[in-house]
């Protein structure tokens, strides 16, 4: 059994970083325009991560399957982005943000990972800045915070409900910048298909150029994942509807151990489902739940219209339970509340499925003017899709699947446990333990691009200046292509009669049903016995229209469940073998009286590293054994 | 309800495309218009026919990816909404409906409603940015910026990318997606200081890629599905203008 090296430096916390930093090993800046990184993912961590390499001289590649670097799905981020610059003076430090984060995350992350992050989160907002990012401003023309779920202080700095894009757009001059000055290659509409590994190293890829259909080898020292969650595993979810799970599939079947695969995040906010034939679920924003009241009537199977519903007759049901956190308890607390309310009966709209959200007294308190101004391309959003005005009543809203803590397990140098391949972002299981809280993945995303992969990757490469650059004509390389030509020339073979979507589509129900907010053993058993018979199905029956040789969404689509498949086990798997609840993931056998999850730190304070062991065979289970120098565990209580 | 459709299909960029008729009955007026395409294409799959391809991605307003060309306008009837938020419920029952590529010199045709927008970002690569290194930033509340500006930078910094605006000029001129990106850097205090080599750096490479001039028509402002304003254009013509005045100066 490998044992898992986490490589966390020694010392005291606040010096981690700092004296690790000055041990790495640099590259010369003459030698730097020798070495070849190849980053697939132009999100927040993918283009910010090439943009600082491309800076420093490496001769950078980087892929997105869109047409464009600007249209990452980090671009969709709506609440904020935090940093504990204490700018509101309410006793903020990178401690506390720290602190937050492991409480947060239900004590599944790792110390030295999470101080790291919220460390470099202050750098990030000082480069968002100079990057022109129009965060939001008080009167006196200084910088202005508001709060997020979870916490008791304000430090999430926003950009209205458009954070994400504003961040990226940022992130995206930055990288334009050195895609003007070449010393990065763009290359849009590449689907990265497969790893070529050469002696134990990550040493390239195999993409499909979307719009030709060929596949192309590239190859580099060393190859960085920036691709982002896989929350659509669950079909409907509030992610973009092209976001998938296939990179970080191919990383962990190339042998890159996937870290705690099950921690995925529903959000408690979201317009529910409203029809059978919607194709995505769009989110509301955690931050309104700043102004926002939630609640359900007090009546089962309630008729009344919401504003005619008198106030003793709402149950509040956050405030009623946590009071010390109110409408503000972390986003895994709050969706299992409201699936509670919902499968008691209370729940609202012809479903059933869903609470409101009321901004009445904010309203009424603040006037329309300033929440226009804090939510208001929210509030817009909202009436276009769900028809109502949040100003008029209150929205519905209910959870839906959205980020996934899990991912490809790294060390503290954002290494996987294949040499030279580094994941980072969504894609990594690092910072978030069972739970990310609010605000925190941009500044992860944008913390592991700019100022952690560039000094760490640098570390790896110190010693790989004598190898001259990979030639793709190598066996390894020939035979990667061949697979990836064979799997498509199957999808394509089959010629059945339904569609990949409506795979992907029942595939997200099981998920949904089996492995979502809450999960116990019978159930997660069935999950894997339904899962294995779906994708029976899918191998004889789906039909890709078109051919390889082309531009061609059908085959796009196909790949993608394929590997979704595998995911949507894994997932099962690693729920089924953590019988404790913690954070995001709840097993309904490890409970509290009162309903709350039970953590069993004796027997599962891990990471669970899964380690693929050829097809139909049982993965392997590494334990990364986590200790708490500098925190105590405690029962997580937001009452 | 039921929906006639017109649809331009073309095999790729170097095929020459037609319309194609199809019908749809059984449509919600609820549907988005993206889940009516597809709709279409899980009826076309069954039929053994191949589906119609169009980008998108976020499906909610924000990404930028999709954009179609609907009965003549440009993310089709609503105001100040993306293909992906139009619903269903703004056509009507028995309706013909026409969909069509962007149409422009510079957005080469890929593959039926798929265009080639890569010439903005060749603009965006020439100049559309702040050069600062990362690790070199000055701590953030040192740079004070008064709110009005903050807020009109924010206006035009919500430009999506989409491309609507070119589309809906006669003359292909991609001016108000520059003007935009030019406008809110001015604004900011960081931006300033490269803010006329920045225009002048847009301006020709946007002159490279093919796009027209701008004739002052104001189609895009009001196809703009983020409501960018045209006085974003007006402010460029200004930053261009002194740049030009000077740089004959120091000539
Ligand atoms: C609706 C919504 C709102 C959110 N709001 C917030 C918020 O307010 N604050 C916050 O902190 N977080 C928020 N999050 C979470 C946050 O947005 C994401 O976690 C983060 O943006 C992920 O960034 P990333 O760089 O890791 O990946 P992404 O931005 O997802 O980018 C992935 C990239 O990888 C590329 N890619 C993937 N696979 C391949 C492949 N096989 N080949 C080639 N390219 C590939 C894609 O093209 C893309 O460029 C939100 C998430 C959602 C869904
Ligand atoms: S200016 Fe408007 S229409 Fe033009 S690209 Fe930007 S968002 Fe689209
Ligand atoms: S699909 Fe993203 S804006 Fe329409």
């Amino acid at each position: 059994m490998t044992k898992l090296d986490a490589k966390i430096p020694a010392g005291p916390l606040a010096e981690k970083w700092r004296n690790h930093k000055n041990s790495l090993r640099l590259v010369n800046p003459a030698n730097r325009k020798k070495l070849d990184i190849i980053v697939v993912g132009t999100g927040l961590a993918g283009a910010g991560a090439a943009s600082a390499l491309g800076e420093l001289g490496y001769n950078v590649k980087v892929f997105c399957y869109q047409d464009t670097p600007r249209r990452a799905h980090s671009v969709a981020a709506q609440g904020g982005i935090n940093a504990a610059k204490n700018y509101m003076n309410d006793g903020d430090s990178i401690y506390r943000l720290f602190y937050d984060m492991i409480k947060g995350g239900d004590y599944r992350a790792r110390e030295a990972n999470v101080y790291r992050a919220a460390e470099v989160g202050n750098d990030v907002i000082d480069h968002f800045t100079a990057l022109g990012v129009p965060f939001a401003r008080d009167y006196g023309g200084m910088l202005t915070n508001r709060s997020f779920g979870g916490v008791q202080v304000s430090r999430t700095f926003y950009a209205r409900g458009q954070t994400g894009q504003q961040c990226l757009l940022g992130t995206y001059s930055s990288l334009s910048r050195q895609i003007g000055k070449k010393s990065v290659t763009m290359m849009s509409r590449r689907e990265m298909l497969d790893l070529v590994i050469v002696d134990g190293k990550a040493r390239g890829i195999i993409a499909r150029n979307l719009v030709t259909g060929e596949l192309e080898r590239h190859s580099a020292h060393a190859v960085v994942l920036a691709t982002g969650g896989y929350g659509t595993v669950y079909y409907l979810s509030t992610l973009a509807v092209n976001s998938n799970g296939s990179a970080a599939w191919i990383g962990y079947k190339n042998g890159a151990f996937f870290g705690n695969p099950s921690f995925i995040q529903i959000h408690p906010t979201s317009i529910p489902v409203l029809n059978d034939f919607q194709s995505k679920l769009t989110l509301m924003s955690e931050s309104l739940r700043n102004d926002g009241r939630v609640w359900v009537p007090n009546e089962k199977g309630e008729k009344r219209h919401p504003n005619e519903i008198p106030e003793d007759e709402r149950d509040y049901y956050l405030e009623r339970r946590y009071p010390a956190f109110g409408n503000l308890v972390p986003r895994d607390v709050a969706s299992r509340a409201a699936k509670e309310r919902c499968d008691a009966g209370y729940g609202v709209g012809e479903s059933g499925l869903s609470v409101y959200l009321d901004f009445k007294d904010a309203i009424k308190k603040q006037g329309e003017k300033v929440i226009e101004e804090k939510y208001g391309n929210l509030f817009e959003m909202y009436e276009k899709i769900g028809g109502t005005s949040p100003y008029k009543e209150p929205m519905r809203i209910y959870p839906a699947g959205h980020y996934t803590m899990g991912g490809l397990w790294v060390d503290y140098n954002l290494m996987t446990t294949i040499p030279g391949l580094f994941a980072i972002g969504e894609a990594n299981f690092s910072d978030h333990g069972a739970n990310r809280l609010g605000a925190s993945s941009l500044m992860q995303c944008s913390g592991d691009g700019y100022f952690i992969l560039p000094y760490t990757i640098s570390d790896y490469l110190s010693d790989q200046i004598k190898v001259p650059s990979i030639k793709t004509e190598l066996p390894e390389f020939e035979k990667a292509e061949k697979e990836v030509q064979d799997r498509i020339n199957k999808l394509l073979s089959i010629n059945g009669s339904q569609t990949p979507a409506s795979f992907h589509k029942r595939l997200g129900k099981i998920m949904w049903d089996y492995c979502g907010m809450v999960r116990n053993e019978e159930g997660l058993k069935k999950g894997l016995q339904l899962i294995d018979e779906l994708e029976e199905e899918f191998r004889r029956d789906v039909m890709v229209a078109g051919t390889a040789d082309e531009f061609n969404q059908e085959l796009e689509k196909a790949g993608r469940v394929a590997d979704f498949f595998g995911v949507s086990r894994l997932m099962c798997i690693d729920a089924l073998g953590r019988k404790e609840s913690c954070g995001a993931h709840f097993r309904e056998e490890s409970q509290t009286e009162t309903g709350e999850a039970k953590r069993d730190d004796d027997n599962y304070t891990y990471v669970a590293a899964w380690e693929y062991k050829g097809p139909g065979q049982a993965p392997q289970l590494h334990k990364e054994e986590l200790n708490f120098e500098f925190v105590e565990l405690k029962v997580r209580s937001y009452k | 309800m039921k929906i006639k459709l017109k649809i331009w299909r073309q095999k790729n960029a170097k095929a020459k495309g037609r319309f194609a008729d199809y019908e749809l009955a059984n449509i919600s007026s609820e549907m988005g218009f993206l889940e009516m395409i597809d709709a279409l294409n899980t009826k076309l799959i069954g039929e053994k026919k191949e589906p119609v391809s169009f980008d998108h991605d976020c499906r909610e307003g924000i990404c930028g990816s999709c954009g179609l060309y609907i009965n003549g306008r440009p993310h089709g009837p609503d105001a100040r909404t993306t293909t992906c938020e139009l619903r269903m419920r703004s056509f009507k029952d028995g309706e013909t409906v026409v969909i069509e590529p962007w149409r422009a010199k510079s957005f080469p045709v890929i593959k039926d409603l798929v265009v080639d927008r890569t010439a903005l970002d060749h603009i965006i690569a020439a100049g559309g940015y702040i050069s600062v290194d990362t690790g070199a930033a000055q701590e953030a509340n040192n740079i004070a910026v008064c709110k009005n500006a903050s807020d009109k930078a924010f206006d035009a910094a919500s430009c999506i990318g989409c491309g609507a605006c070119v589309a809906s000029c006669k003359n292909s001129s991609a001016m108000l997606f520059v003007s935009a990106k030019v406008y809110q850097l001015a604004m900011l205090p960081q931006g300033k200081i490269e803010a006329r080599e920045r225009v002048q750096k847009m301006t020709a490479e946007m002159d490279r890629q093919g796009f027209g001039s701008c004739s002052n028509t104001y189609a895009c402002e009001a196809e703009c599905p983020k409501g960018i304003s045209v006085t974003t254009i007006a402010r460029m013509n200004a930053e261009f203008l002194t740049a030009k005045i000077i740089a004959q100066k120091v000539g």
